[in-house]
């Protein structure tokens, strides 16, 4: 099983660098500095929202709030940052993860306590918390030089020539994998995800996982809210409205099962990659910006069904075939 | 299903209704005003015709995100078609043609692949919107013969809207066909479960197909009837639907799990949401302001049942002790 998954994201990662060389070859200047950044922006601001749907996913549930989430972090700090202006760029991290962590816990509720079904509970928030910013905003936009400088810098700023952006996903990639890989509470999520009436008989509380992977997925797309609206110099009421779909699309891509308990986080990283790259290397093809959205379309469709061919693995079989030893 | 197509649900949803209707008129005076309350229904009843299709699917365990694309696409089609100068008959099947057409490749997608129709509507949310987009561009097609404003704007013997009536007897044939026919009972016994079902020689997989095809004829005639309305296509119509779509059919009691659910019960979902979303506006609430309303109805819709439910339990289960 390991095997197959790992052999997945060998193959989806030498697609992608196959489309890489061929947009280079075409376009050479496509690798070049500033849209290289762009890339790594995009890949990171996918990525981290991508990375907490990820759990969500294995419980066989579906976070559909994030980009509402996302949108209301982004207002409400943005907002923050006209009234303080002194505030450092730590406190917006901290406050955009805190924020979205409490509306991740709020999705939890519903679905554990009111056992609502997680798409028609997340379903109800997205619409909620997109209505919310519109009375946070009364659907004014807060663009540029309302903003705080440190308000802007950190999300739009470099280190060492690659975009701040890319470094936080790296530490939420790391972050991610050592908890899926290497701590009980993560592991407890595989099991759930597997099998949920094996894993609570084995001791594995419902509760707990369900907690834990809505408030990652909230507190992902908090910490996307303030960067998003950083990295943009904006914030408005409709912000990534319909980003919800491509971070599912990501999932299924990077080999994530919509039906639980399969998945990695290098899946899903590679996942979120292949949409950035898709999406930023389109203009640099010349081709039309309007096909965009279907040739994203296509490549969903097309990774659905290769993940649906190699995963119908045939019945266990107990016996040699006549003729096979 | 003993007690019918008029459960608890249903009753619940009336009383929430009447609620509405009450609470409006008192909040405006304007609410309670038959040509105002038939004229609201513009608002709602091209959603809530795909909302028929999608609540069939619901119940056999299936769902289509890709509807407000193929909206899109199916007015995108038609447009372009209408540029050429064709007449209206033929406006008419090519939209319907359209959406079956992309209903019919959801339907097969999914049969073939045999993965979750959630993953597989995404891929053609973003495919046909992608294919529709990038036909009209920034541009927007709005010569339409003479005529075609009939389907969304018309009023048959000057009162009651082409629209609504051509809604009404869309839901009258799918209450029908769910309802009272084998093929509704087979619906129901594919959603309880798959698998059993095709042991009891149900083709699945046809009526699968059969079910998507539907979602898509139904965007195509939603389609007719939206371009009718606006006089226009351009790339963003109908942005958002599939979401509102299925929030019709869950608050009209249509079980996510599959099996249970009934078109009365979507059809008072329907206009429970359309005379809110009315008389909230009515008063000068913002449109997404009205969605936190819809929003706590549909969480409310689900968890205040369940919650009682437990509620009693717990008190059978006291009242056990002592």
């Amino acid at each position: 099983m390991r095997r197959i998954l790992q052999e997945r994201e060998a193959i989806l990662a030498f697609v992608i660098a196959l489309i890489l060389l061929g947009v280079t070859l075409r376009a050479p200047d496509y690798l070049d500095g500033s849209s290289l950044g762009n890339l790594l922006s995009t890949w990171g601001l996918l990525a981290i929202l991508v990375m907490g749907q990820l759990g969500v996913l294995l419980t066989r549930g579906i976070d559909l709030s994030q980009a509402s989430v996302l949108a209301f972090s982004g207002m409400f700090l943005a907002q923050l940052s006209q009234v303080m202006p002194e505030l450092p760029a730590l406190v917006f991290v901290i406050l955009a993860i805190g924020m979205g962590a409490v509306l991740g816990i709020l999705n939890a509720s519903l679905i554990t306590f009111a056992g609502i079904p997680p798409i028609i509970a997340t379903l109800g928030t997205m619409t909620i918390i997109r209505g919310m910013i519109y009375v946070l905003s009364g659907g004014a936009w807060i663009s540029s030089h309302e903003m705080s400088e440190a308000f802007k810098a950190f999300p739009a700023g470099a280190n060492l020539g690659i975009p701040n952006l890319f470094w936080v996903a790296t530490v939420a990639f790391i972050l991610f994998w050592l908890l899926y890989n290497h701590r009980p509470a993560g592991r407890d999520v595989y099991a759930y995800g597997s099998n949920p009436d094996a894993a609570r008989n084995a001791g594995i509380s419902r509760l707990k996982v369900e907690f834990l992977v809505y408030s990652l997925s909230g507190a992902a797309a908090g910490l996307c809210g303030y960067l998003w609206a950083g990295r943009f110099a904006i914030a408005y009421t409709q912000a990534a409205e319909g980003r919800e779909f491509a971070i599912i699309a990501a999932c299924v891509i990077g080999g994530v099962s919509i039906t639980g308990g399969r998945g990695t986080v290098l899946g899903a990283g590679l996942g979120a990659l292949f949409i950035a790259v898709v999406e930023t290397s389109l203009p640099f093809l010349r081709i039309n910006p309007f096909l965009q959205l279907a040739v994203i379309g296509a490549v969903i469709l097309i990774a659905v069904a290769a993940n649906a061919l190699t995963e119908r693995r045939p019945g266990r079989q107990i016996l040699p075939r006549e003729g096979q030893s | 299903m003993k007690s019918g197509a008029f459960g608890a649900w249903e009753v619940a949803l009336l009383i929430l209704l009447a609620a509405v209707i009450v609470l409006m008129s008192s909040l405006s005076p304007y609410f309670l005003d038959l040509y105002n309350l038939i004229d609201s229904t513009f608002s709602f009843a091209e959603k809530a015709l795909i909302a028929l299709p999608m609540a069939l699917l619901i119940i056999a365990r299936e769902i289509d995100v890709s509807v407000a694309s193929i909206v899109a696409l199916s007015a995108v089609v038609m447009g372009v078609v209408a540029e050429s100068g064709a007449g209206l008959p033929i406006l008419v099947l090519v939209g319907l043609f359209t959406g079956t057409l992309a209903g019919v490749l959801n339907g097969v997608i999914v049969s073939a692949l045999g993965v979750h129709s959630i993953v597989v509507t995404i891929g053609t949310l973003s495919l046909y919107r992608g294919i529709a987009v990038s036909i009209v561009g920034d541009d927007a097609y709005t010569s339409f013969p003479d005529g075609w404003s009939w389907f969304g704007q018309h009023y048959l013997w000057g009162y009651i809207p082409a629209e609504l009536l051509i809604y009404i007897v869309a839901t009258v044939i799918f209450g029908i066909y769910l309802h009272t026919t084998i093929y509704g009972r087979r619906i129901y016994a594919i959603g309880t479960n798959p698998d059993v079902a095709r042991y009891t020689g149900i083709n699945v997989t046809r009526y699968r197909i059969w079910l998507f095809a539907l979602s898509g004829l139904l965007s195509g005639l939603a389609a007719i009837l939206l371009t009718s309305r606006l006089g226009s296509v351009r790339l963003n119509i109908a942005t958002g639907w599939e979401l509102q779509v299925i929030t019709m059919v869950v608050l009209g009691g249509v079980g996510i799990a599959g099996g249970t659910g009934t078109i009365i019960g979507v059809t008072l979902a329907v206009f429970l949401i359309g005379f809110l979303t009315f008389g909230l506006s009515l008063i000068n609430v913002p449109g997404l302001v009205l969605n936190i309303y819809i929003g706590l109805m549909l969480i409310g819709a689900i968890a205040i049942p369940h919650l009682m439910g437990r509620l009693r339990q717990k008190m059978t289960a006291s009242r056990k002790d002592a």
